[in-house]
């Protein structure tokens, strides 16, 4: 079985998980991106193809299960998270993905969101962040900015958004990063620390939306900016940006604070993504312009046991225990009797 | 007085414990049961709680009740009126006097008919002492001081004391019966067998009760109700929720199916996932979802993933449960739903029982989304009909609703266990072939089921979804004849299946005036109302009761067509009456409804029936 599950991992390539539908997104959408890097990180995962599941619910991002040459599906608008909730309880081998995006996972499937990150489901959730409805053409979602203008707020969107971070953070979860949609290797390295994770995995993709929003992100992942706006945290090293890596994050009080180190003293953090206590991934997660930069790749990752495994643990050790071992005997346990 | 109705020998007796709520009433009632289904007598039980978890001590809101019909003969309801009533306090005498029959007999715990339990109960003088209860044979026990007395020596708490009194009443009742004390006493040890003082204390409280019944004059005679002649084999008492879990375990372990069970706690439905979540010893995975839609939503998951799955819920639940529902119609996945009915629309009385989801079941969903709608109808047939609903779903890759209701969940009756291989096998419609040949929506011919191939299975990687399929391949596809084809087919599919099912019986003639109809939980309360009538000589009525809904038994029309009249009985405001006369409108109906939140009384068919039999 190992010898053939090595074999069949060298024979994959990014190609096998290509499936024969035309990908129908419009051109220059940042959704291609999320599903090259997917194909191409699916090829290092040590899993027979056939246990690869991937699920999603409805809009743009949705559509990539389609794409994606294994078992799949294409469930209901913000669904996604219990349908694979089920299916990764029902066989805990199975690799599942879920893709979802802003208005599938955040509005009409918030509820699953909190739950999934709190119980700890062996899960990869990959929010495509577009901050807009754009399947159903351009409506708020609970991600969009406050002034930004859409079909429901025409004179610009007065509702405080969710910070994705924020949310998965508070409700529990044990793994939180983001990636913008234009940085390859940070997304393949993201996806592939999700995929170790042993527990629900939240990614969040800052992805461009050439139609609705197109820029929303622009300032974060420009070419001229990006290097001054974003942060790009790796476990255990020091937290630094700029276009002169001279700049980095340390605390202040009970807040985080900029510093910019001078002759050579960097007094700054180093990154501990492995720390039970979330306060600093909280902070780290809600860092935004113009004062600070967002943060970039895996902010927390913490052991927990995934919830399918306490599930099927309990199952083992009461069947172990349990001298009933099949139905006939449970329906004649107790109180019976005869009639001749 | 009137005369007692009790006699040396009695073919059908009802029974009703009553007290309050902390009294222990459900548990004699159900050792009752016990005793009496060893006895080899048919029975049907039902309990009545009061709607609060602690409702008040002594209150008549605080009153829970058991009653069982027991018989020689067989039995199909916990029957209309009492004739003993075993009564703990005051109010449990207020609350439930009515049910008695004149000449019925009481057992009071005259112990507690004290001047403040009497006041919470709106007497102002006791009724053991004045000509209210003239009408009937009383039998003043003074259960509670007598199980304080033969409890003095053993050490326990006063509270632990008075809780055994329950088990003097027992005693009591066991010997009105002629019923030996040996197999309650084996109970008690069970039951308790890790408390060897509360085994003593309740055997003592028993055997006081019992002597207290030998040694008085008031018991004139004891009754005996010979045997019923029911099949042989060995039997247990049990309730609709769980021999619907059980139903479900049964299903998995013939099939070889893992059975997943994702569920959201609502009333009456919840002990089937109280009993799933204790069946861990029987590999039951389940899952408490967040919410009802993510239950069926985890249940698809797991449906794809190639488990045997189920959701449980009640009307509300099913009302959110909708969307999903026709994600597992369009991408044809096995799945059971079972929806334990309770009276609505909304919260209504949620602990009470009601038939009022059937249109909901048939129809409540968007687009045109035909699934297997079928019914049980007694406690015990709860196991057979969530079992073939469980059959039905994986042979024929099509989600399943099964109805049950409150009166069924609650109630019990003797389930014969079956043997291990009388159980239908269970065909997974797995392609046998190399992947190469299968399509992901290709079909078997005879029933058009497609195939069920699951992570896991080499090769067969596919999506589905909810989207519209192509024919045969399942791509994507908006072409407009290609979604009519496809929905005709997914009708077709269901409507197959009533080759599959069981020909319809009729009780009685097989042609002439009345037949009357019921689907159900409502069997018991008609079929015993038609037995009686066709054994007091009245020809001109049938009965044809369907478990069966969607689709429906291939010989209904037929049977429908051979009487003048058909007289449809169900508890909501004319549902399976307005199914069948859309489906068959040529023929006659007439309806009887009760929507009360209560089942069927057998009197109120019977006078049903002669009313139209009369016209």
């Amino acid at each position: 079985m190992q010898a053939e599950k090595t074999k069949d991992k060298r024979a994959l390539t990014s190609k096998d998980f290509k499936s024969d539908q035309a990908v129908r997104w419009c051109p220059g959408c940042g959704d291609y991106m999320i599903l090259a890097i997917m194909q191409k990180a699916f090829t290092q995962m040590d899993n027979a193809k056939e246990n690869f599941l991937s699920v999603s619910g409805i809009g743009c991002s949705s559509r990539i299960t389609y794409y994606l040459e294994t078992y799949g599906i294409h469930s209901i608008h913000g669904r996604a998270i219990s349908v694979a909730t089920g299916a990764k309880l029902a066989n805990p081998d199975l690799n599942v993905w879920v893709f979802t995006g802003d208005g599938d996972c955040m509005a009409i499937g918030g509820n699953h969101f909190i739950h999934a990150c709190r119980r700890n489901v062996n899960l990869n959730i990959i929010i495509f962040n577009n901050k807009i409805y754009g399947m159903t053409k351009g409506q708020s979602s609970p991600t969009t900015p406050a002034g930004v203008k859409t079909k429901t707020a025409p004179e610009g969107s007065y509702e405080n958004p969710f910070n994705i971070g924020e949310v998965a953070i508070g409700a529990g979860a044990t793994f939180f990063a983001r990636v913008p949609d234009n940085n390859p290797k940070l997304m393949e390295d993201v996806m592939m620390q999700a995929y170790h994770h042993k527990g629900t995995s939240v990614i969040e993709v800052l992805q461009n939306c050439v139609i609705f929003t197109d820029g929303i992100h622009e300032k974060i992942t420009g070419r001229d900016t990006k290097d001054d706006n974003q942060i790009i945290l790796e476990h255990g090293k020091p937290m630094i940006f700029g276009k002169e890596e001279n700049r980095g994050l340390k605390i202040n009080g009970m807040r985080l604070e900029k510093t910019v180190f001078e002759n050579g003293t960097d007094d700054s953090l180093n990154h501990d993504a492995e720390e039970i206590d979330p306060l600093l991934h909280l902070a780290l997660s809600k860092l935004h312009l113009p004062d600070y930069p967002v943060a970039m790749g895996v902010i927390r990752k913490v052991k927990s046991t995934p919830f399918e495994e306490r599930v099927h643990s309990a199952i083992a050790s009461v069947k172990k225990q349990n001298k009933i071992k099949n139905t006939d005997q449970l329906f004649r346990s107790g109180n019976t009797w005869q009639i001749e | 007085m009137a005369e007692n109705i009790l006699t040396a020998e009695m073919k059908k007796v009802v029974v009703r414990f009553s007290g309050d709520s902390g009294d222990g009433m459900q548990l004699t009632g159900d050792m009752f049961s016990q005793s009496s289904g060893i006895a080899g007598n048919d029975l049907t039980t039902i309990p009545d709680f009061p709607a609060e978890i602690r409702a008040p001590q002594g209150s008549i809101g605080g009153v829970s009740s058991f009653q069982i019909q027991i018989g020689g003969t067989e039995i199909y309801t916990p029957g209309d009126t009492v004739d003993v009533l075993v009564v703990m306090n005051p109010a449990a005498l207020a609350a439930n006097l009515s049910f008695l029959k004149p000449g019925g007999t009481i057992i009071a715990d005259k112990d507690n008919f004290t001047s403040k339990n009497l006041k919470k109960a709106n007497f102002d003088e006791n009724p053991l002492d004045d000509e209210t209860l003239d009408d009937y044979h009383v039998i003043r026990a003074p259960a509670t001081s007598l199980t304080k007395e033969a409890l003095k020596d053993l050490g326990l708490e006063m509270q632990t004391i008075t809780r055994s009194k329950n088990m003097f009443a027992l005693g009591v009742v066991l010997y009105l019966f002629s019923r030996p004390l040996e197999k309650t006493i084996d109970f008690i040890e069970k039951k308790f067998s890790k408390k060897p003082t509360l085994v003593e204390a309740n055997i003592r409280a028993l055997n006081a009760g019992y002597n207290f019944a030998v040694s008085t004059e008031l018991i004139g005679k004891s009754v005996v109700i010979p045997p019923a002649k029911l099949p042989q084999g060995t039997y247990r008492n049990i309730d609709g929720n769980t021999a619907i879990a059980w139903g479900l375990l049964a299903a998995s372990e013939k099939s070889g199916k893992k059975l997943s069970l994702s569920s959201y706690p609502i009333t009456p439905a919840s002990e089937i996932l109280h009993e799933l979540s204790s069946r861990k010893d029987m590999g039951a995975i389940v899952f408490q979802a967040e919410d009802e839609i993510a239950a069926i939503c985890a249940a698809i998951g797991a449906s794809f993933s190639g488990n045997l799955s189920a959701t449980t819920t009640s009307g509300p639940g099913a009302s959110l449960k909708a969307e999903a529902m026709g994600l597992a119609v369009i991408a044809e996945l096995p799945l059971v739903i079972v929806n334990v009915q309770r009276a609505g629309p909304s919260t209504g009385l949620p602990t009470k029982t009601e038939q009022s989801d059937l249109f909901q079941a048939l129809f409540g969903r968007h687009g045109e989304a035909p699934l297997i709608v079928m019914a049980a109808s007694s406690p015990d047939d709860c196991f057979m009909y969530s079992y073939e609903a469980a059959r039905l779903a994986m042979e024929h890759m099509t989600p399943v609703i099964l109805l049950s209701d409150t009166y069924l969940a609650s109630g019990t009756s003797p389930w014969r266990i079956p043997e291990t291989d009388e159980l239908t096998e269970i065909k997974i419609p797995k392609f046998q072939g190399p992947a190469e040949e299968w399509e992901p929506y290709m079909r078997q011919s005879e029933y058009l089921n497609r195939y069920w191939m699951s992570p896991g299975d080499k090769g067969f990687e596919h999506r589905t979804g909810g989207l519209e399929k192509k024919e045969i391949t399942g791509n994507l596809t908006y072409d407009p004849l290609n979604h009519e084809k496809m929905t005709k087919i997914r009708e077709e599919k269901i409507d197959r299946i009533a080759k599959r099912l069981p020909a319809q019986e009729v009780k009685g003639p097989k042609s002439g005036r009345l037949l009357v109809v019921g689907w159900g939980s409502t069997h018991g309360a008609i079929n015993t109302a038609v037995t009686e009538l066709i054994e007091e000589g009245e020809t001109d009525v049938a009965f044809t009761h369907f478990n069966y809904i969607k689709p429906l038994p291939e010989n209904t029309e037929e049977i429908l067509a051979s009487y003048d009249q058909i007289l449809v009985c169900e508890l909501n405001n004319g549902q399976f009456v307005h199914y069948l006369r859309s489906k068959f409108p040529d023929f006659s109906y007439k309806q009887f409804n009760k929507i009360q939140g209560q089942p069927f009384f057998t009197s109120e068919i019977k006078a049903q029936i002669i009313n139209h039999l009369s016209d």
